[in-house]
Order: structure tokens, then sequence, then C-alpha cells
């Protein structure tokens, strides 16, 4: 896929406007609202507990928001307010498709079979809703051959090609995140969310992965993750968004936000009077870390 | 010896409908994780569509070919029991889907018990009986082997292949061992879990009824409490060869078969159900997980 127009770059893909998500009594998201930019990678950051996974969540369909709108552009121009769609069109109409900070893979089904489950709706309506396939139509026979080969590619890239017909359960804790992301891609994507995809990974792991998601972003897919480790999210992000207890406190380029004082605060845990502090040197009237 | 082998064949001819039974048990639970306990009377549902079809057939166009009118029989009854079953799903299991493990299962015995009454006050409570249908009969030296035997043989492996086949070679077998593994996974994934699910009842219910249109053709009668003897029998199958495992539902039918026409033939037919259970209490003490049934791994 070649990357569009300088005015599609630049366009907008996802637009959280005011989403707020209450579990009983707990705000776990208070009026939180952001961008994510068409062919970018935008990332999510913010202490323990801030409500990354739950915009996460909110955004793919798993919880369904208290307020606030999700709106989804895709690449035609078709709007989708993903809160108002069901679970599995969020992928097959709107496009998300998600990785999980604990890994979720059909570890019974095989590497292979797990990329083709993510081509499910592709091969379904090749094969006719199977009764076709079963006549073994050569449509059909194309269609499957195209998902295998599709397949393929995401397992070269992801570096698996050697593990195709191994159960996804036998792989290493790196080469399984790796095959998460791969069948994510599987299922063609215009917004791909990952959640922590560099957690648990060492060094040399990580270096990988970055270069992966580079690619992917290169493709034109963009990406929206979720991430602790600052060497990850400063080389590879374009765009960063903090939120601590469930507001956003920055938003900007990597630069940016790494010297405003209020993400530094935020990170370094300091003491309310100090945020405090920090705050009247900034003039902003309102305080809106460290209290809750 | 030919004695032994006789009921062998009797066995196996049991035992292959015990086992498709067995397979709509299993491919629920496997997918859901719930014991559609009206299974069985979706077995007795498919003998009754069969019967049906069968005296329409013989009324309207009588002198219609054997096979033909089986044929029929098993197409319209696979259909109507499909559709009840899609029905049964829809209405009564999946808005309790979600809710505590408890609620669907008491209300698949209600179903069960919905089910055997309608057909008890729609079709009179005696038992239905049909001409026999199949009446060859082949000698082997001493072992007296019937058509329909074989053809119930036949007609289960060629099933059992063709299912085979659905669940590990096509998109859709595919999606059903995605949605079997982390149903909110493949949803995210673009898999339509609602329908997978419901595509599941409807081929457990299509087996279910080649098995009660078997089951009628071999002992020429049907009765609105067919479904739960052999319903029971069947879900026994199912819990013996391992719940959840599709190999294990067809091996346990036939053990169930063998068990249950071996024990009849040389000790008393009285007991043969005591045996049957008997065996599964000793397997499921030794093997709590059934014979080829995986150990629940936790997830994490």
């Amino acid at each position: 896929m070649a990357t569009g127009t300088t005015t599609m770059t630049n366009d907008t893909i996802l637009k959280v406007e005011h989403l707020s998500m209450k579990f009983g009594g707990l705000m776990a998201i208070n009026d939180c609202s952001f961008e994510a930019k068409r062919g970018e990678i935008t990332a999510l950051i913010g202490p323990n507990g801030a409500g990354k996974t739950t915009v996460f969540n909110c955004i793919t369909g798993f919880y369904k928001p208290t307020m606030g709108m999700l709106t989804l552009k895709r690449s035609n121009g078709k709007e989708f307010l993903l809160e108002r769609l069901r679970d599995f069109e969020i992928n097959k109409v709107a496009g998300v498709s998600r990785t999980f900070q604990n890994i979720r893979l059909f570890s019974g089904l095989t590497v292979l079979e797990n990329l083709l489950v993510a081509q499910h709706n592709v091969l379904m309506k090749a094969s006719g809703f199977t009764v076709l396939g079963l006549l073994g139509l050569p449509a059909y026979k194309t269609a499957a051959r195209e998902a295998i080969e599709k397949a393929q590619y995401w397992l070269e890239k992801a570096d698996l090609i050697d593990r195709a017909d191994d159960p996804a359960g036998d792989l290493s804790y790196g080469a399984q995140r790796r095959l998460e992301i791969a069948r994510a891609m599987c299922t063609g994507p215009e917004l791909l969310c990952l959640d922590e995809p560099a957690a648990g990974l060492n060094p040399k792991e990580s270096l990988t992965l970055n270069t992966l998601l580079r690619g992917i972003r290169d493709e034109g897919t963009s990406l929206l993750l979720i991430e602790h480790d600052m060497s990850v999210v400063m080389e590879i992000s374009d765009h960063v968004v903090v939120l601590e207890y469930g507001q956003k406190i920055s938003d900007g380029t990597p630069d940016h936000v790494k010297n405003d004082p209020k993400v530094i605060a935020a990170y370094l845990g300091v003491e309310d009077e100090e945020v405090e502090e920090i705050e009247e040197q900034l003039d902003h009237a309102t305080v809106e870390g460290g209290t809750v | 010896m030919e004695y032994f082998i006789q009921q062998l064949a009797n066995g196996l001819t049991l035992g292959s409908i015990y086992g498709l039974v067995a397979i709509g048990y299993t491919m629920v639970y496997g997918i859901i994780g719930m014991i559609n306990f009206a299974h069985g009377d979706i077995f007795m549902l498919g003998g009754f569509a069969a019967l049906i079809v069968f005296l329409i057939l013989t009324t309207f166009f009588a002198g219609i070919p054997v096979a033909l009118a089986l044929l029929l029989m098993l197409i319209i009854a696979m259909l109507m029991t499909g559709l009840w079953n899609w029905t049964i799903e829809r209405i009564a299991y999946r808005p309790l889907r979600g809710s505590f493990r408890l609620a669907p299962l008491i209300t698949a015995i209600g179903m069960s018990i919905v089910l055997s009454n309608f057909i008890q006050v729609t079709q009179g409570p005696r038992n239905k009986p049909i001409p026999p249908l199949v009446t060859d009969v082949y000698h082997i030296g001493n072992i007296t082997i019937s058509l329909k035997q074989i053809l119930i043989v036949v007609i289960t492996s060629i099933l059992l292949f063709a299912f085979w086949y659905i669940v590990n070679k096509t998109p859709l077998g595919r999606a059903q061992r995605a949605t079997e593994q982390d149903r909110k996974m493949a949803a995210l994934l673009g898999v339509d879990v609602d329908r997978t699910i419901s595509i599941t009842f409807i081929m457990g219910a299509a087996l279910a009824a080649v098995a009660g249109t078997m089951y009628l053709m071999y002992y020429g009668v049907a009765s609105f409490n067919d479904g739960f003897i052999p319903g029971v029998k069947a879900f026994t199958a199912a819990v013996l060869g391992g719940i959840g495992s599709l190999p294990g539902a067809v091996l346990g039918g036939l053990l169930i078969g063998l068990i249950e026409s071996l024990w009849s033939a040389y000790f008393s037919i009285a007991y043969k159900d005591v045996a049957t259970f008997a065996i599964l209490a000793i397997v499921l003490i030794f093997k709590p997980t059934g014979i080829l049934g995986r150990p629940e791994v936790e997830k994490v």
C-alpha cells in the first residue's frame, strides 16, 4: 500500500472526544479527548493505573464507555462510531485490530491457523459460507491460496516462517508477541492498537519489534500503542498522549512531552505539594494530577 | 466366536448412532461450555421428522424408490431439526450467555421437557411404528448382517469424515475452534461469534437428526420419550470419550454400543444400562477427563 497524499497522511483516523468510563464509583477515565493521525504512530503513556488499557478497551469494544464519542474515519472517507458497533464489527467493518498486554493467542491452533482465523471474513465469503468451498470451487481455492500467501508474508516479517505448523502455545514469549502482531495485521486493519508490545522483551527483541512496527507504519497502517518502555516510545512514536488518573495531562511530539513538567512530575511520582508548586510556576489554573 | 462377531456388528451399529448424537453434546460443550440436555430430544425430533416425511411420502407418492425416500427423510429431518435447534439456541440459550453457569443448564433441562411434552401432546403418547424400509440381510457363515446395519455404519462414517473435514480444514471450522479457545479474541479478529455458535448448534442437530432417522429405521418405532434414555447414553458416550473431543465422542459412542450389546449377549439384558454406567464411573475415577479428553488448562 502506498502512502496517500499529504492531506491524507495528516488526516485524523481516530478521534476520541470526552471519553469517560466509570466502574461503580471509580472514574477510570475522566473526560479524555485526543486524536490519532493517519499514517502515524501515536503512543499512549502514563503511570500504572492511568487508564490507558481502559481507553483501549473502549476503542476495541470491550467496554461500552459511560460517556463520549469514538469516531473512526476509514481511508474511503466512511466514519464509524466505535461505541455503537458490535464486537466483531469493530474489526470487520471499522478496520480496527488490537493485541493484548497478556498474550491471547489461540494456543491450541497452529501458528498458520492463527493467521488464517484473522482472515475469516474474506475466506468465509469466498467459500460461499463453507458450502461452495466444500464443493471445491476455484474461487475459493484462489482465496485460500491468497490467504496463505498473506499469512506467509507476515510470518516472514515477524520472523516466524519456520514455526508455521507448530502450535502457537509452543512459541517463546517474544515470538508469541510477534505472532500476535502478525495476526492482528492479517485482518487488514487501518488502525492497529498495541497494548504494551514491548513488555517482557529483552533489548534485542525490543529492537526487532521497533523495526517491525516502523515497517507496519510505512506500509500505511496507523498505530496506537500503549507502552512503558520509554526507549521504544521516544524512538518510534510520532505523537505522544500522556494520561494520569484517567485524564490527559499532555499531548504532543515526543520531545514536547519529554520536557513537560507535568509529565515529569507524574512519572517521578513527586509529592502533591511539589506538583502544585510546579503548576503555580506554570501559571495553570486547575490542578489535575496527584489528587483524586 | 460367530456369536461374538454377530454381537460386535450389532454393537457397532448401535454405537454409531450414539456417536452421532454424542458429537452434538461435545461440540456445544466445547464451544460454549454448556451441556445441552435438550440434545437428546433434538435427536427424538429428528426421528419424528423422518417419520412424518415417511408417512407423507408413502401416502402421496406411493411406490417411491426406497433409496430416494430415505434420502428425502434424512435431508428434511436434518433441515427441520437444525431449524429447531437454531431456534432453541436463539431464544433460550443466547440471552443467558454470560450469566452464571447453571442458568443455561437448567434452561436446557427445561427445553428438554418442553420438547418431549410438545411431541407427546401433538403426536400422541403411543409408540409410532413404521413398516421396515430396508429388509435385505446377508449371511456370512452363521453371521447375519442386515443391509440397514451396513447403511447405518456407512452413513455414519461418511458424515464423520465430512464433519472432521469441516472442523479441521475449512474457515468455518477454524472459526469454531478459535471461538472455543477464546470467544472474545475471535470476535476482535472479525469472527461473528454468535453466528458461529448458531452454526454449531445447527450442525449438531443435523447429526442428531441423522441418528434419529437411523434409530427409527433400526428399531421401527418412534416415541416421544425416545430422547431420554438414548440421549443420556449419548451424553455418557461424550463424557466417556472426553467431553469437548470429537474423536472422543465417536469412540465413546462405539464403546457404549459395544458394552451394551456384549453385556446383553453374555449376561443379563436387564442390567445392560447398569453395566454401561458402571464402566463410565470406573473410567471417570481413573481418568476424570475421559479417554481422549485433554485436562483443562488453566487460562492465565
